[in-house]
């Protein structure tokens, strides 16, 4: 949408600067859940230790935009599409902090991963991390372009992240009855794959933030979800209870 | 990493269905314009208008310079009649019959619509005299009857405590702001039904505008009220629906909260984050 | 200068000539001088004048000044006469002369304000109206003779009011005229606004509101024809006598003034002196009275 320049020049300067922090901000946390992951397959500690320290940054946008966000509400009284953007930045300036954190939890718990060996391969992970990433880069995508049908996109396939996130979890429950000695490490990875859902969800957020700040209107559907992990109990075949 | 998970929460904020502030979201409207049409001499300035001002509601007119929103206002209590060359055509509704007819009462009319100015005007009487004006023009109260309704216009202008100990002294003494709520006073003495406000506060300090701007939330009980003004953020906080004028014509109308939110015209969304106008 | 890196062309100029700026500087001071001392003269020689004559008025008027000037009528030469018949008529016939012109240049100056905006008829009115103000008042004189004197067979006294008449009405149609128009049109929608019929707005407010300038209007007016002569010589005549009848020849100071200025006798003429200073201060008063007014209602 090409939209008229302000009339007053600041005004439209603080705004793309805004954008240009978000975007940034995006970009990092791209970054930092694509290494957490690398270090969490490879159990290379040396990656995990670059995607903490990218927390750093990601923090002190974090901190800017609010700052900016606060000063724009006040000074220059926004309406309309120029307060949606505003609202809607702050909020997606702390979910991606959000999301940042997580990926820095996730790289922490990596290292203490590196320490075990696993019997079991970790593809399903691998996979619910890529289908993750993709989803990030495709709302970081909409929020620098402005994108409301790719925002739109980014909302419906949360589901399938969902679904992955309970086979994960039935899987490693299953690893962890089979031998003790999983426990220990299947719980961090349990832990992982939540953080990974958890960055699902955000970038689920960020894209109804986007949806409203573009067109005015929020998507009100029930979102599609599928965590049913709160509720599903895992038996092994040989425990079914006759009675 | 004890996080509380919110389930399928959806963080959307703002609102996407409008709150009108006032809870008569279906009010009917005390005017219905319809198809109105105005020229100044050959020079269409109003370009088939149809708006409602709802009952006991606050309408807010923006727009650029010279748009019509004036224009509008003067047109509801036929005050271009004063001024040959200046001619309405159409139909304005209240109470079921077409003020713009011929045979309107005009006087009648006006004791029904008041209208208040941009720059204050006192009388050169005294502040008892100036409301008093206007009610004996159309009532005939005795004395003490005079001195209440005196006292409750100037209350409800919210002049009263500053006043009541000079009465008698001349309105011309009175600041500013003063003698706007004075202006305010006088309109609702003849206990019209619609109030019309040509950008009552852009002659006043910021201080009076907000007492004149508490005035018309509470006057809005009572009255029906129409505000012409440049000041959007006046129209943001006063108003309850706004109507956007552009070029003699209405571009948009809609509750005061989805309009300064997501307007739904161009034109609108434009305006309002100043990127024209 | 620094350097500037943006493209918007500089609107200052690169650097003040100062000797040049000196130049000009000086060349207007001397330019401002000698205008000022220009206006200074031209001040001195209007007073001069001005001076030169209160001087001789008073000078000469106070040597006849008695109170035998208020109390006995005009004489013939050497009875010791005075001019209180002369005082009294100039005063009655003013006196009626604005009150019969008041009115009628209240109203007509009303219609040209508030009901002919930009009309034909309104511009002929004023146009008339301008036209008479600045008429000789000899003329008026001559007129009133035609249609007062001569179809009755005689000077009176009415006839000269009816001269001074004439001559009020333009002086007060142009200022309530004006002092309409300096009403803003804010004040009279205002009062249209409540409800209000026009011929309320008009006298309730409008008049209330250019109340001192009207007042300053009818004031000047009266002024004016104070010191009328030529119309007065026409219509009223003058009269020796100490005679209150309106239907006849009618006394007035002006006229007493002119015949006794040109008469061979001594005490005549310290008596015209005396005349002419009285009127002088008579006018003087109103004048004054006038702008106290005019001031103290602001």
């Amino acid at each position: 949408m090409s939209e008229a320049r302000h009339i007053v020049t600041s005004y439209g300067q603080e705004l793309q600067r805004l954008r240009t922090l978000m975007t940034e901000m995006g970009g990092m946390v791209e970054n930092q859940v694509a290494l957490a992951t690398q270090a969490i397959v490879s159990g290379d500690p040396a990656v995990a230790t670059q995607a903490v320290e990218l927390d750093a940054s990601v923090d002190a946008h974090d901190r800017d935009a609010e700052q900016m966000v606060i000063r724009m509400l006040a000074l220059r009284q926004p309406l309309a599409n120029d307060l949606r953007q505003i609202v809607a930045a702050m909020k997606i300036t702390a979910a991606l902090e959000r999301i940042g954190d997580y990926a820095k939890n996730m790289a922490r718990r990596s290292i203490v991963l590196g320490q075990y060996r696993l019997p079991f391969s970790m593809t399903g992970l691998a996979n619910m991390s890529r289908l993750v990433q993709e989803n990030l880069k495709l709302v970081i995508d909409a929020l620098g372009e402005n994108d409301a049908d790719k925002a739109r996109q980014v909302w419906v396939s949360d589901q399938a992240i969902d679904e992955i996130y309970n086979s994960i979890f039935r899987e490693l429950v299953t690893y962890m009855m089979e031998d003790a000695r999983n426990i220990t490490p299947c719980t961090h990875l349990l832990f992982i794959a939540k953080n990974l859902e958890r960055i699902g969800d955000h970038a689920t957020n960020i894209a109804e933030h986007v949806h409203y700040a573009v067109t005015g209107e929020a998507l009100t559907e029930q979102r599609p979800k599928g965590d049913g992990s709160a509720y599903a109990v895992v038996r092994l075949p040989d425990d079914v209870d006759a009675a | 990493m004890n996080e509380v998970v919110s389930a399928g929460g959806s963080a959307t904020m703002g609102m996407s269905a409008a709150m009108p502030r006032s809870s008569a979201t279906l009010a009917s409207a005390r005017v219905a314009i319809r198809n109105l049409d105005f020229y100044y001499g050959e020079n269409k300035a109003l370009k088939g208008i149809a708006l409602d001002l709802p009952e006991r509601q606050v309408t807010g007119m923006i727009g650029p310079s010279g748009c019509g929103k004036s224009t509008l206002l003067r047109v509801l209590n036929r005050m271009y009649d004063l001024y040959p060359g200046q001619r309405a055509t159409g139909e304005v509704m209240m109470d079921g019959e077409n003020i713009l007819a011929d045979d309107v009462d005009r006087n009648a009319l006006r004791s029904r619509v008041g209208m208040v100015f941009q720059k204050p005007t006192p009388f050169p009487m005294t502040i008892y005299e100036n409301i008093a004006f206007g009610v004996k023009l159309h009532e005939s109260l005795s004395k003490s009857a005079m001195d209440e309704r005196v006292e409750w216009s100037l209350s409800r202008a919210a002049l009263w405590g500053e006043v009541k100990d000079r009465l008698d002294s001349s309105a011309m003494g009175l600041s500013g702001g003063q003698q706007q709520r004075l202006c305010i006073a006088r309109t609702i003495a003849v206990r019209p039904e619609v109030i019309l406000l040509d950008e009552p506060t852009s002659a006043l300090d910021p201080l009076s505008t907000l007492k004149v701007e508490e005035l018309i939330d509470e006057l809005k009980r009572d009255f029906t009220i129409a505000i012409v003004t440049h000041n959007m953020q006046q129209a943001a906080r006063c108003a309850d629906q706004v109507a956007f004028f552009y070029l003699g014509e209405v571009v948009e109308v809609a509750p005061a909260a989805q309009l300064f939110t997501a307007p739904k015209q161009k034109r609108t969304q434009e305006y309002i984050t100043g990127r024209f106008g | 200068m620094s350097a500037t890196l943006d493209a918007t062309p500089r609107l200052m100029p690169a650097k003040r000539d100062e000797a040049v700026a000196a130049r000009l500087g000086r060349r207007r001071k001397t330019t401002d001088q000698v205008v000022r001392i220009l206006c200074l003269l031209a001040t001195v020689i209007g007073l001069l004048f001005l001076l030169s004559i209160i001087v001789t008025l008073v000078y000469k008027g106070l040597d006849a000044l008695s109170p035998r000037v208020f109390t006995t009528p005009t004489k013939p030469t050497g009875e010791n006469g005075g001019l209180v018949n002369a005082i009294v008529g100039s005063l009655i016939q003013t006196g009626i002369g604005t009150a019969i012109g008041t009115p009628i240049g209240l109203l007509v100056g009303t219609y040209l304000a508030e009901y002919s905006r930009g009309s034909r008829l309104g511009n002929a009115v004023r146009f008339v109206s301008d036209v008479l103000l600045s008429a000789p008042s000899i003329l008026i004189g001559l007129f009133v003779y035609q249609i007062l004197v001569v179809p009755f067979g005689g000077f009176s006294g009415w006839a000269g009011c009816v001269a001074l008449a004439v001559i009020v009405i333009p002086i007060v149609v142009r200022t309530t005229e004006d002092m309409l128009r300096l009403i803003p049109d804010t004040l009279r929608e205002a009062v249209i606004g409540l409800g209000s019929p026009k011929w309320k707005m008009i006298t309730l407010i409008c008049w209330r509101a250019a109340a001192s300038g009207l007042a300053t209007g009818i004031l000047l007016a009266i002024a004016r024809v104070a010191g009328e002569t030529a119309p007065l010589l026409f219509t009223s005549l003058g009269n020796n006598s100490w005679s209150m009848n309106l239907s006849g020849p009618f006394p007035s100071l002006p006229i007493t003034i002119y015949a006794y200025a040109g008469s061979p006798y001594e005490d005549w003429i310290a008596l015209a002196w005396t005349g002419a200073l009285i009127i002088t201060l008579g006018v003087l008063s109103l004048n004054i009275l006038a702008r106290t007014v005019l001031r103290s209602r602001k």
